[in-house]
């Protein structure tokens, strides 16, 4: 939606090198390293505690890595200084959390939630904010009828879309989603998909998609990467990586999804 | 009254006043920063202006003349005791009348006579963060106002306007200090924010519960926050005092019986006394322009009134219950919270 200078074809645009994190003697992740170039989706998979969660937190800057690189558009955000993460944090990237909980303000109003944004890098105009958040809300198929209730009131699935609007509206190119159909149920997630595969491509974002749902990375990631233990033990076009997995844990995990 | 030699100079010990005037000392470097500073137990309790006059008695000298206002009078109880306190611990002067005071004490107004400069106006501030109600963690806040992360702040005016059509705000109104930090101008009716801008007066706030003090140096900027559609609006209530005619200065209301009978009177009283005793009851509107010079032509009738305490003012608050004025009353969106 808007114009962002379109950073050179052959320029990644967040590009990860040897990323470390330790809890303690602990490996939350270790020596994780990929490139994500404009309009691609990463997926992330793996079982609970392999550091998937620990990555997207090191990657967007809520958590400090304790070695690695992570390069944003040509800039070093683990280096950056916090006023500049924040700005990036609000403009050029969204995060979307599993619980909408977490991601909303729930004594605020739907309006007021989408708004926050746009008030944080500086609009001024109540009618402008109040009509890009309508605008918004329709765009994740809440009725425009409901801008002034609290999220408090909405549906689950409602709530995950509100997050969704909140966080793009301000037009970012890299959004990270830490499981975000998770806890809804399968034809809500049906429908979030859809919306989520339809704005990606609508807008051109970049993701990183962290879920252990295979389902969810085969209808929206260009390419997986696959963590145990801390570390990526396997990586790949997605069509490739779930239908031809390499590696025995992808192997295992490939086979513990139920046919329907 | 003479000084009760029980006590140090203004209650406080040396070493304590002199660690306030390092704090503030600091605010008044950094407009609109909250310093910490070690509040002391103080002989009232939290809510009655402990900040306010641990403030005062760092700044208090010998020489100075000091009037205490509470929601804009000078005879209720919070005011009253506030000031024989000073009587008795420092034995300075005292006075009703805002043109000849050199310290104002005040909980949740800004007096109507226009101040001038060498004068010092002392808040009692109960919550110093503005963005308390709505970021609940103190570490979360301080990060936010170093790092000027205020959208938040217009978070809250935009859920005023969508819930009331309008900024319902009306006390506590959240200003931008010389473009830099957001600060709460203590639970002032947003009527007095055009008053904190551009004032000749030093502008001290203490909040005693919170032990922290902010502060506006003379002639600092202050903005209060809007939206370009949704201006800013000091607001008072419609129509003139029944006392003094003033149609422009700021009004409580006031029940007079069991009927609903009911009037308004100017909230501040030393202004309301000067104006009926000045006989000005023709309301030329007249009242005072933001902060036009420090010498106005009241200044007579203003000193006339200080020496006769007991004036119309008065009457106002016999005539409205047997409450201490100001203290009952449910004036505006008021009086939710005590000075700290």
């Amino acid at each position: 939606m808007t114009a962002h200078p379109a950073p050179a074809d052959d320029a990644p645009l967040l590009s990860v090198r040897g990323l470390t994190r330790r809890y303690g003697a602990r490996v939350g992740c270790e020596g994780v390293a990929f490139d994500l170039w404009p309009g691609e989706v990463l997926g992330i998979v793996g079982e609970s505690g392999s550091g998937k969660s620990t990555l997207l937190s090191c990657l967007a800057g809520h958590m400090a890595p304790d070695a690695g690189q992570v390069v944003f558009d040509g800039r070093d955000t683990v280096t950056m200084a916090e006023p500049e993460r924040r700005r990036l944090a609000r403009t050029d990237w969204a995060f979307v959390h599993q619980n909408p909980r977490d991601g909303l303000r729930m004594g605020v109003s739907a309006g007021g939630n989408v708004g926050e944004r746009l008030m944080a890098i500086g609009a001024r105009h109540y009618g402008a904010i109040r009509a890009q958040a309508v605008d918004w809300m329709g765009r994740v198929e809440i009725a425009a009828d409901r801008v002034d209730d609290r999220p408090a009131r909405f549906s689950g699935g409602m709530q995950q879309r509100l997050q969704i609007a909140r966080n793009l509206v301000t037009g970012p190119r890299l959004v990270f989603m830490d499981e975000p159909t998770g806890g809804l149920d399968v034809s809500v997630q049906a429908r979030l998909l859809d919306l989520l595969r339809g704005l990606v491509r609508e807008m051109g974002l970049s993701a990183v998609i962290v879920t252990h749902d295979l389902a969810v990375v085969r209808l929206l990631a260009d390419r997986l990467m696959v963590m145990k233990d801390g570390r990526v033990v396997e990586q790949g076009l997605t069509d490739q990586v779930l239908d031809d997995p390499q590696h025995a844990y992808t192997q295992l995990l490939v086979s513990s999804v139920l046919q329907a | 009254m003479t000084r009760d030699p029980a006590y140090n100079f203004a209650y406080l010990d040396e070493s304590t006043k002199r660690m306030i005037r390092r704090a503030i000392l600091k605010a008044v470097a950094v407009p609109g920063y909250q310093v910490p500073f070690a509040s002391r137990e103080m002989p009232m309790p939290y809510g009655w202006g402990t900040g306010g006059v641990q403030v005062t008695a760092a700044c208090l000298t010998p020489d100075d003349t000091l009037k205490v206002i509470d929601q804009g009078a000078d005879d209720t109880t919070n005011a009253v005791s506030i000031r024989r306190f000073f009587q008795r611990t420092a034995g300075i002067a005292t006075t009703t009348a805002t043109a000849e005071a050199t310290i104002i004490q005040t909980r949740h107004r800004i007096p109507e006579t226009p101040l001038r400069e060498g004068q010092i106006l002392v808040y009692q501030v109960p919550i110093p963060e503005p963005l308390r109600f709505l970021e609940p963690r103190e570490t979360e806040t301080r990060t936010m106002h170093a790092l000027e992360d205020y959208g938040l702040m217009h978070v809250k005016l935009y859920e005023d306007i969508a819930r009331h059509g309008a900024i319902a705000t009306a006390y506590a109104y959240p200003v931008r200090v010389e473009g830099r930090y957001v600060m709460d101008p203590s639970p002032i009716p947003r009527f007095d924010n055009p008053k904190l801008s551009m004032n000749p007066a030093l502008q001290l706030f203490g909040a005693g519960r919170e032990q922290r003090i902010h502060a506006l140096p003379p002639y600092t900027g202050v903005v209060s926050l809007d939206f370009e559609d949704h201006p800013f609006e000091p607001s008072k209530a419609p129509g003139a005092c029944a006392l003094c005619g003033s149609g422009t200065s700021y009004l409580d209301e006031v029940v007079t019986d069991d009927d609903g009978g009911r009037m308004f009177v100017c909230s501040d009283t030393d202004f309301c006394a000067a104006r009926v005793a000045a006989g000005a009851a023709d309301d030329s509107g007249a009242a005072p322009p933001p902060h036009p010079s420090p010498t106005r032509g009241e200044g007579g009738a203003l000193g006339e009134a200080g020496a006769s305490t007991a004036g119309p003012g008065a009457t106002a608050g016999s005539l409205a219950s047997p409450l201490p004025r100001g203290e009952g009353m449910g004036v505006g969106g008021l009086a939710v919270e005590d000075g700290a």
